[in-house]
């Protein structure tokens, strides 16, 4: 049998196929946040339900929770209630919360797998759209909506049409100075951001191979920026090296045999794909958005582009309307657009990997005067490991605030936000009008072009400082 | 969703853009909120703060029918983004093509989601240009949205179980549950070494 990952991952969680209906899938994890599962765990209490699996749901406290102050009580009322709600629906139905000030604590994405929890062949759900994170382990992973939180809890399955399935091949190697963020910020200027609708993505290809899981993880996580709820890439010895020792990750004999089982979740040689796209992975730059969608982006070497150089007239309408908020020219290089702000940070770059390439940029120079420059990891323990390491010295002698973990600046619900009018260059995955606070203007980079950005005061590559 | 929903008949707001992201229908200081209710002023936020924005203008009060452009809804998962548009008085949303996410959560709320093509889509934006006031007609059953003052009548399109659970204001928990059997019986031939935490320690063994 010719199949394809997505297809073994998907048949393995089929618990029905009634005629006629979408397909009952088995969800093996749940991760639940503070901001979309309040009004879940209220239907299930009205319906006189339970939750199903408590034992496979995670919940953790993220979107809304502040970085700084830990110590004093929070001073937002409707964040307060919303975190103390969360509290009050896992000590109720019994599900393992990592609370704010506990050692786990992060953004629901960086911290499943950072305990292990995420592996191969499994299907993980959350509320959150970035749930594509967990793709990278050859899981099929995807965001739900709160109606659909309320299923999870109450059955665990959820009912799926099954998406087409996409291969994107990237061929080749990354040249020196690109990253995950560059290459996936590539993918997407190619997809268009309604390119994936409908389909699960597969990412093949040399260069996805060769990269690290946490360059993995950046890639699938941005998977939805293209449309598509989910990306995948077959795991490997990069994903057993990673997961092996892992708080969750199985132990000795049961290791041996779930590696047996990993080892046939790839695609099988000729199977076939619904949709194909190809990337030449030498061809990638820094890469830097210029518009107020993440397809709107260039090289940190190009210019904005002129609105009339796109083919079909909505194209040129989006690029306009996009260029008037941003308040930019076209025709202006890149390096030229000064920033207000740097954060560096968010489910797409919050990692300790993340943290390492930016703290290599700065250490031993200061931020531009004038520049607000923060890092925020992404959990509680990439910011005691970075700690360790020393990292955070590195970004606090040169100028950077150094926070406590959550979403933060990537969606601006816990204060952490620009002003009307101010432009950032942010490593989060999106750069919708107003995503980091209402007027701010955000520009999608790499850590690495974060920190250069940060010293030099307006886009910079690495090598500009 | 406890009600069917067979007809829609109203007013509608033209929003001619593409890539409507969630952000945009409902910033996230208003995700806030533990209801499914009291979303509407939050609606479109930002850009109701511009005087000569469509759902400023006279009627848009009374719209039941919102009509926009490709690949509304996308970005956050946010089912709030449903709600705020429900909470507002829209009760279908028209669009020559959907978020994956944010389709998944109109259904799951019972905002019909109205998948017409570009034409059709083009051809209802010149309709309402010519008369604002048009009443614009969403059939579910039909598959149909109309604006019978033009003469114009489109077909959309909605998977079966999607246009039938919105006909019947099903809830998919109930529906889920008839299933009970399969799902015990599936957890019980689950792998051992899937993670759980319960069984952390277990794992092991």
């Amino acid at each position: 049998m010719t199949g394809r990952l997505f297809d073994k991952v998907w048949d393995r969680h089929l618990v029905a196929s009634p005629e006629g209906e979408p397909s009952l899938l088995y969800v093996d994890l749940h991760l639940v946040h503070e901001v979309t599962s309040p009004q879940a765990f209220e239907g299930l209490e009205l319906a006189g339900r339970k939750v199903r699996r408590p034992d496979l749901t995670v919940a953790t406290m993220d979107h809304d929770v502040p970085t700084i102050g830990l110590d004093k009580p929070i001073a937002d009322e409707l964040a307060a209630a919303q975190i103390a709600r969360l509290r009050q629906n896992c000590a109720e139905h019994g599900i393992t919360l990592h609370a704010l000030g506990s050692p786990e604590q992060g953004i629901v994405h960086v911290i499943g797998p950072q305990l292990g929890l995420s592996q191969p062949g499994m299907t993980v759900v959350c509320g959150d759209s970035h749930t594509s994170t967990h793709g990278a382990f050859g899981a099929l992973a995807f965001g739900i909506g709160t109606t659909e939180v309320e299923h999870v809890l109450a059955t665990q399955t959820l009912r799926q049409v099954k998406p087409d399935a996409m291969a994107v091949i990237v061929d080749g190697e990354l040249p020196p100075g690109a990253a995950a963020k560059d290459l996936v910020l590539t993918i997407i200027r190619a997809l268009g951001t309604g390119g994936g609708v409908g389909s699960v993505i597969e990412y093949r290809g040399a260069a996805i191979r060769a990269l690290s899981m946490e360059g993995r993880m950046t890639v699938c996580n941005m998977t939805i920026e293209g449309g598509a709820r989910a990306g995948m890439i077959a795991p490997d010895e990069t994903t057993f090296a990673f997961l092996k020792g892992r708080k969750h990750a199985p132990k000795g004999a049961a290791w041996e045999r779930a590696l047996a089982d990993w080892r046939g979740l790839v695609t099988d040689e000729g199977a076939e794909f619904d949709h194909e796209i190809r990337i030449d992975a030498s061809a990638v730059r820094p890469a830097v958005t210029w518009g107020t969608n993440p397809a709107q982006s260039v090289s940190i070497d190009d210019t904005v582009p002129d609105p009339a150089s796109f083919e079909t007239e909505p194209q040129r309408q989006s690029a306009q309307r996009a260029l008037t908020y941003m308040a930019l020219q076209a025709g202006t290089a890149i390096r030229d657009i000064a920033v207000d702000t740097v954060f560096i940070g968010s489910c797409t770059n919050g990692r300790l990997a993340d943290l390492r390439e930016a703290a290599e940029v700065v250490r031993g120079k200061k931020v531009h005067q004038g520049v607000r420059a923060m890092v925020v990891p992404g959990s509680a323990r990439v910011k005691a490991d970075a700690e360790a390491e020393g990292l955070d010295k590195d970004f606090t002698e040169a100028g950077f605030e150094w926070r406590s973990a959550g979403c933060s600046m990537c969606l601006g619900m816990n204060g952490d936000i620009l002003s009307p009018g101010e432009r950032s260059a942010s490593t989060s995955n999106r750069n919708f009008e107003g995503r980091q606070g209402p007027g701010g203007r955000t520009h999608l980079v790499s850590p690495a072009v974060a920190a250069a950005t940060a010293v030099a005061g307006h886009f910079a590559a690495p090598g500009d400082v | 969703m406890a009600v069917g929903i067979q007809h829609i008949s109203g007013r509608a707001v033209a929003l001619e853009r593409r890539d409507v992201d969630t952000d945009q229908i409902i910033p996230a200081a208003w995700l806030k909120r533990v209801e499914r209710t009291g979303f509407a002023p939050g609606l479109f936020g930002a850009w109701r703060n511009d005087p000569d924005f469509v759902l400023n203008r006279p009627g848009a009060a009374e719209a039941k029918v919102l009509v926009a452009g490709a690949n509304f809804g996308c970005g956050s998962s946010r089912e709030h983004a449903v709600w705020a548009l429900q909470d507002f008085g829209f009760q279908a949303v028209v669009s020559p093509r959907f978020a994956d996410i944010f389709r998944g959560n109109c259904i799951s709320s019972g905002l019909v989601p109205v998948e017409a093509d570009e034409k059709a889509v083009s051809a209802l934006f010149a309709a309402l240009a010519a008369d604002p006031d048009a009443q614009v007609v969403v059939d579910v059953a039909a598959r149909t949205v109309a604006i019978p003052s033009a003469g114009l009548s489109e077909p959309f399109t909605i998977a079966d179980f999607a246009q039938w659970r919105l006909l019947e204001g099903l809830d998919d928990v109930a529906l889920t549950l008839r299933h009970e059997d399969a799902i015990s019986a599936y957890e019980a031939a689950r792998a051992s070494w899937l993670p759980s935490s319960a069984a952390n320690e277990a794992a092991s063994a």
